[in-house]
């Protein structure tokens, strides 16, 4: 991990000014913020730990907990809200068993909201592990629970 | 930049050779010498909404096809461009064949040998895939033809579809760069800022100040160095012309970006853009180094003797970033909390330093203002807003996507003129412009014209571009919260008034929306919404309480609905309505049963359903699922 922080601080010449993307890619590289990353990351800049710390939690982007193996994000963007997104929240927070911002037990989802991605003649928009699944619906986002291994119950099936 | 350029040296040589105008000129015609314009173009929209819809797959078949049926001599693999969002969301992806301006919508993988063994090797029309009108159920055929587009004025974004978002050469054989040219050999900085200054270009991220004094301002302030910094964070839900200008066109925003440095004096520049808008950081992070080779950035630009270079920051997911102070502090590594603004930016921003912020849309109406004139520019518009504004258009509208029309057009031509009124044949409730901080506007004033200042009067903005259209299901109570839910997360927590006054107003709200609401509840997010925009740092909440007073004067009536009779006449909030199914409708085809999470949806298969309201969640699976009208809201 410590040659790993080392090499992410050196993309941006150690310069502090980067913090924000240099945090970016210390969670792109191990799915959240380790603690012990983070105090690699204070050391090498120079920068207080404290300010590392205020950094990471004003900033949706950043998790101090190890995120999930599937990320699904729920777009509740405008378009997508007059559109039933929040009626998509709730299911998903009711598959899952989780809330936006928290990630199952097992390690096996993660779940969050977004303020907008942009895509809005698709709305409500699902995005799982960075793909858009546009109009959707609940049946639609069984069938892509389902996918990624989730045991739900699908329209085609027979009961 | 086909060219690869290996080291320091090469590289020196190849900037060498674009020192002047002339030769810039002479570069642009070998580029378009190149190309014969008789010969088929490709253009495919890659874009975030249609890459979503499954453009990837559908540019692989192309290309595939193309090759299978022999066709390479006809139409070689590289003009099949994959270019930036051209505006109509809706029915993506979306190609045009050129020189013809065939255009096909809704396109799948499937349509591909079709497309390729009829109109690209005959010239012949797909009917089933061209746009058909509605209304008249006429074909239309070539793209600019199509209504949506041709209402439009499309400075900015029509470049869009002759652009292949990740080709520099394609910019320039359109003629980019050369107002930056033109600019370095034949203007003085000043004139720059004067000419932006008549043009009366106003900021597009929302605020609408005069770009030209903010340049003059930063100009003329003490403190080296200067910074120019492009504001792509556009957080505002629902609005997404940035990102398609910025994925689309980024050498139109860099190269807006070089004039205003070159006019404010500045060596250093940022782009500091959303982390959600992937595509938009590839693009434009290729795009610096495009422009960097060709010697539009970097060291003594195009011979000129001026220094500029432009960084990429990506932000981090809070809204609040996009106010301008707040930005800064996110650049400068910390977390991004906005100050008072009696410290103007252009005299300390970024570091402390003169900075002068912009954002994307407006750096994009640079270069045509300087290339057009700044007469020719102030001629669009109206009197105290000048030029074009992009729209997204989004919602219960049934021309989604990106619009871009001369200010003064009435809110009515855009929704029903160009994004051809409200699907389903719903009834028009209201139109939210300017994001978080704009307001609702409901439909007796649908004929104001769209600038900057009618809006304000309506007690709703401009903002950056965002307009969310509403019909008779959307409930206003349900709306206005929304919006307070999205500004409590947001706030950055520092001044009292927002951090605290949002989440109190978003209390009543709830209360209101759950049939606990008093009649003196509307008296107190009036005064409340008043203290806050009073007593707030920034805009964020300064703005916040807009959407909450928008609704209340234009709809009261559903407020009082929810307080007084405990309903929701739009069948939104949950606590106030019941489902059941109406057995008139129902054939007992047992896909609510089947939907329905907790057993609430009862019944044998063939016949009538029930939904047990002691159990029902009111998640409305059943009535999204049932395809003959059978499940009721009441």
């Amino acid at each position: 991990m410590e040659d790993k922080v080392k090499e992410i601080i050196s993309r941006y010449d150690s310069d502090k000014a980067f913090l924000v993307p240099i945090l970016q890619d210390v969670q792109k590289e191990f799915n959240y913020l380790p603690n012990n990353a983070l105090y690699r990351v204070s050391n090498l800049l120079d920068v207080p730990i404290s300010q590392i710390y205020e950094v990471a939690t004003f900033y949706k982007a950043f998790s101090l907990t190890p995120r999930g193996e599937h990320q699904l994000t729920v777009c509740t963007g405008t378009a997508c809200h007059v559109r039933g997104a929040p009626v998509l929240t709730s299911h998903i927070e009711r598959i899952l068993e989780i809330k936006p911002g928290e990630t199952s037990k097992d390690l096996s989802f993660s779940f969050d909201t977004v303020g907008c991605v942009g895509a809005c003649a698709l709305g409500p928009v699902l995005e799982a592990d960075g793909e858009y699944h546009g109009k959707m619906t609940i049946a639609k986002s069984n069938k892509l629970l389902k996918k990624l291994g989730k045991k739900v119950m699908t329209d085609e099936e027979e009961d | 930049m086909k060219k690869k350029i290996k080291t320091l040296e090469q590289l020196e040589q190849f900037r060498k050779d674009i020192e002047t105008l002339e030769q810039l000129e002479q570069f642009r015609k070998d580029i378009q010498a190149k190309r014969d314009p008789e010969k088929t173009v490709i253009s495919l929209c890659a874009g975030t909404g249609c890459l979503a819809l499954g453009a990837e797959k559908v540019a692989v078949a192309l290309k595939e096809e193309i090759q299978s049926q022999g066709l390479v001599s006809k139409v070689s693999l590289d003009s099949i461009k994959e270019t930036g969002c051209p505006g109509f969301c809706e029915r993506g992806p979306i190609v045009v064949i050129y020189p013809e301006e065939t255009c096909y919508l809704g396109i799948t993988v499937e349509d591909v040998p079709e497309i390729v063994s009829k109109t690209i090797a005959n010239n012949e029309i797909i009917e089933r895939l061209v746009y058909k009108d509605p209304e008249t159920k006429n074909r239309v055929v070539r793209d600019s033809e199509i209504p949506f587009y041709k209402k439009q004025q499309r400075y900015l974004l029509g470049n869009n579809s002759f652009i292949d978002s990740k080709s520099i050469e394609d910019y320039i054989s359109l003629g980019g760069y050369s107002a930056l040219a033109r600019v370095l050999a034949d203007m003085k900085p000043e004139k720059v800022v004067q000419e932006v200054i008549d043009a009366n270009l106003r900021g597009r991220g929302g605020g609408g100040f005069p770009a030209g004094w903010k340049w003059h301002s930063t100009r003329n302030a003490e403190g080296n160095p200067k910074y120019v910094i492009c504001n792509a964070d556009e957080g505002d839900p629902g609005a997404f012309m940035d990102r398609a200008l910025l994925e689309g066109n980024p050498h139109s925003v860099l190269e807006g970006m070089i004039i205003g440095a070159y006019a404010i004096g500045s060596s250093e520049g940022y782009i500091y853009v959303r982390n959600e808008y992937p595509l938009a950081v590839t693009n434009a992070t290729l795009a610096l180094d495009q422009a960097r080779e060709i010697g539009f950035l970097g060291g003594n630009i195009l011979g000129s003797g001026f220094n500029f270079d432009i960084k990429i920051m990506r932000g981090g997911g809070a809204f609040v970033c996009g106010e301008s102070s707040a930005l800064f502090a996110s650049i400068e590594g910390r977390s991004g909390e906005p100050r008072a603004k009696y410290i103007h930016a252009t005299d300390k921003g970024l570091w402390d330093k003169p900075t002068n912020l912009n954002n994307v849309e407006t750096w994009a109406n640079v270069p045509l203002i300087i290339n057009k004139g700044a007469r020719w520019y102030s001629e669009i518009g109206t009197e105290g807003s000048k030029g074009t504004k992009i729209f997204s258009l989004v919602g219960k509208i049934n021309n989604t996507g990106l619009v871009e029309v001369p200010m003064g057009i009435t809110l009515r031509e855009i929704i029903y003129g160009i994004g051809g009124g409200i699907p389903k044949g719903k009834k028009f409730k209201a139109v939210q412009t300017g994001g978080p901080s704009g307001g609702c506007i409901p439909e007796a004033y649908l004929d104001t014209p769209v600038d900057f200042d009618e809006l304000t009067k309506l007690g709703s903005m401009m903002g950056s571009g965002g307009m969310i259209v509403m019909d008779e299901d959307n409930c206003m109570v349900d709306v206005a919260n929304y919006f307070l839910k999205f500004l409590e997360e947001e706030s950055c927590g520092k001044c009292t008034p927002c951090r605290e006054g949002i989440l109190q107003m978003r209390k009543i709200l709830d209360r209101i929306t759950s049939g606990e609401g008093k009649e003196e509840d509307l008296d107190t997010l009036e005064w409340m919404g008043d203290a806050i925009i009073d007593g707030s740092l920034c805009a964020l909440g300064g703005s916040a309480p807009n959407p909450v007073i928008t609704t209340m004067r234009y709809f009261r009536d559903e407020y009082e609905a929810h307080i007084r009779d405990k309903k929701c006449p739009a069948g939104i909030c949950r606590d106030l309505i019941r489902f059941s199914i109406d057995p008139e409708n129902c054939n007992g085809c047992h896909l609510c049963v089947r939907i329905c999470p907790v057993e609430a949806a009862k019944g044998v298969k063939k016949e009538v359903h029930t939904i047990d309201d002691e159990i029902c969640i009111k998640c409305r699976a059943c009535y999204e699922v049932c395809k003959f009208d059978a499940v009721k809201i009441t």
